[in-house]
């Protein structure tokens, strides 16, 4: 299980990372695994507004369907779209080609209440077994 | 005790037992005595042979378009149903077979319906068609709610031409979830396509048009899809009547979004009623917008052809609180009927009703206008209904041509009150020049 370790993760296997005054969203590792064959990613529109926990979007795999939470509240800055023609990347790359959205976080301190890289680790082994 | 009765007086008392009741009457002590045994008159029992005479008596005061020159449609149409079609649709493995809740053991329902929806996507022209609605008017407005959906729910109106069908507009209006959505664009029921492409804004999920109209008449389409995609908006065709898609370039080809109709037409016979069979077709881009059923053809471990539910997350299995619709049911076997119509027609067949239709459609109307009295009304190209200006009211026309053994026109008056006298005339291939000619000459002397 790879983990970014400039990243903070959510308890729901997503990950942000700061990059300058806006923050990049994604999915973890483990999720893309538990997930198996990605096919479909449907993202938010730029400019939309969201809650901290908020569903902004669904992503679908041969498996299952889930929904894609944003653990920090803010306005969406700018869309993935190569990622929407081949989701399959969330795959191979979860961490750098297949992020999601960046966004602008409307209380940039909700960044430090996410899990550490470290702890994230333990939390998605836990979760694995 | 009756033979039709399976419990045993053991059975009585061990339930009576069970819930502490001494006896039957006990039990309905709380039901008024005067309603507890009511005396039901009924004439003393006949024998089987008896019964199935009496009954074949009263089933002949029924009347059925065969006994009439039909020329009634407006949403309903008389087209022939070859026998092949409710034979084959009449034998047991299709007639009793329920939905594909398992459907790796409903391969044959399910290819039926994979079937069905191929064919159907060649007659609309578009990429992706469901298992099928209830009806045409429900197909309508799932359509208005996927168009919603599609648009994350940013934007609220719908638009609907006034010359959609009127039932059409009130099952969209009955339909769709309270408050979310406003529906305009009929309120002037004389509003023509470029007063309601002024109307589409930021706000517009979808335009509503039906081509050909609900008068008969074909819409200038040409543009149309530009000019609602301008406005980011979906263009949503109710394509009535469907046998109009033989002769007439299909939807999909003039950009509609999602396509619609009453598949009735399609072998399933007009059935007082019904059921009837919504059609619904999209394009790939919004297939998980999309309600209802999909079935798939996929391959096995062993590369062996098999059918699925594809894209069930959308509707039922996972994220049922996010679907589109929650409509999974589908008409089965009416759409199993429509897809061995198709197939028994091909394309070919399909054209040749079409052409009927089209050609004894204007032979009536080029008549009907020569008469002194009447005028076949609409500036427009048609292709089988048509709306002539009568010298009375409709109804009492109807009648008149009833007692000539005539099912005359919709009255268009019942639903667009400045058409008073004006007649909605269908005519389909099971009207031959006769019953034409024999419509003309009763016209004639009525007026």
């Amino acid at each position: 299980m790879k983990i970014d370790q400039d990243a903070r993760y959510s308890d729901e296997h997503e990950w942000v990372r700061a990059e300058g005054d806006l923050f990049v969203y994604g999915i973890s590792d483990f999720a893309q695994d538990q997930l198996s064959d990605i096919v479909y990613l449907e993202p938010p529109e730029v400019g939309d507004v969201f809650e901290k926990g908020d569903a902004i979007g669904v992503v679908e795999s041969v498996k299952a369907a889930a929904d894609l939470y944003l653990p920090i509240g803010g306005e969406i800055v700018e869309v993935n779209e190569a990622l929407v023609d081949a989701p399959e990347v969330m795959n191979s790359d979860p961490y750098g080609e297949a992020w999601i959205v960046k966004f602008k976080a409307s209380d940039a301190g909700e960044f430090e209440g996410l899990m550490s890289a470290g702890d994230y680790q333990k939390y998605a082994e836990e979760a694995h077994e | 005790m009756s033979a039709y009765l399976p419990q045993t007086e053991d059975d009585l008392r061990a339930m009576l037992e069970t819930i502490g009741v001494p006896s039957l009457e006990a039990l309905f002590e709380d039901v008024p005595q005067a309603c507890r045994y009511p005396e039901v008159k009924l004439p003393k029992a006949l024998s089987e042979m008896e019964i199935l005479s009496e009954l074949y008596r009263m089933a002949q005061n029924n009347s059925t378009t065969g006994c009439f020159a039909t020329f009634l449609g407006a949403g309903a149409y008389n087209h022939f149903v070859p026998s092949a079609v409710p034979y084959l649709a009449g034998r047991g493995e299709f007639l009793t077979a329920y939905t594909p809740y398992q459907p790796e053991v409903s391969q044959g329902t399910l290819q039926a319906i994979f079937e069905y929806q191929s064919m159907v996507a060649e007659l609309t022209g578009m990429e992706v068609v469901n298992a099928s609605h209830y009806d045409g008017a429900t197909s309508m407005a799932e359509a208005a709610i996927m168009s919603y959906n599609a648009a994350r729910g940013k934007r609220g109106k719908v638009l609907v031409s006034p010359s959609v069908h009127p039932q059409y507009r009130q099952v969209l209006r009955t339909y769709l979830p309270g408050g979310q959505l406003q529906i305009s664009g009929d309120e002037d029921l004389k509003a023509g396509l470029e007063d309601l492409v002024e109307m589409l804004d930021g706000d517009t999920a979808c335009l509503i048009v039906q081509n050909p109209d609900f008068f008969g008449q074909l819409l200038e389409v040409e543009g149309l899809a530009d000019a609602v995609h301008a406005a980011g908006a979906l263009l949503v065709v109710v394509a009535n009547p469907v046998h109009s898609l033989g002769l007439l370039k299909p939807p999909g080809a003039y950009g509609a979004d999602i396509v619609v109709a009453e598949g009735q037409p399609l072998g399933a016979g007009l059935n007082f009623g019904g059921p009837y069979l919504g059609v619904f077709a999209a394009t790939m881009k919004n297939v998980r917008k999309m309600p209802g059923r999909l079935v798939g053809e996929t391959v096995d471990t062993e590369g062996k052809r098999g059918y699925v539910l594809t894209l069930s997350p959308r509707e039922q299995h996972i994220r049922r609180e996010k679907a589109t619709s929650n409509i999974c049911t589908n008409q089965g076997l009416i759409a199993l009927m429509a897809g061995m119509y198709l197939a028994y027609m091909g394309k070919q067949g399909m054209r040749a009703v079409a052409e009927l239709c089209y050609q004894r459609a204007h032979y009536a109307a080029k008549e009907i206008d020569r008469l002194e009295k009447y005028k076949v009304l609409g500036n427009r190209p048609f292709f089988n209904e048509f709306a002539v200006r009568c010298p009375l009211p409709v109804a009492e026309l109807n009648e008149k041509l009833l007692e000539a053994g005539i099912l005359g026109g919709y009255d268009l008056a019942d639903d667009y009150p400045d058409r008073e006298n004006q007649m909605l005339v269908c005519v389909t291939e099971m009207n031959d020049r006769k019953q034409i000619d024999h419509l003309v000459e009763t016209l004639a002397e009525i007026g």
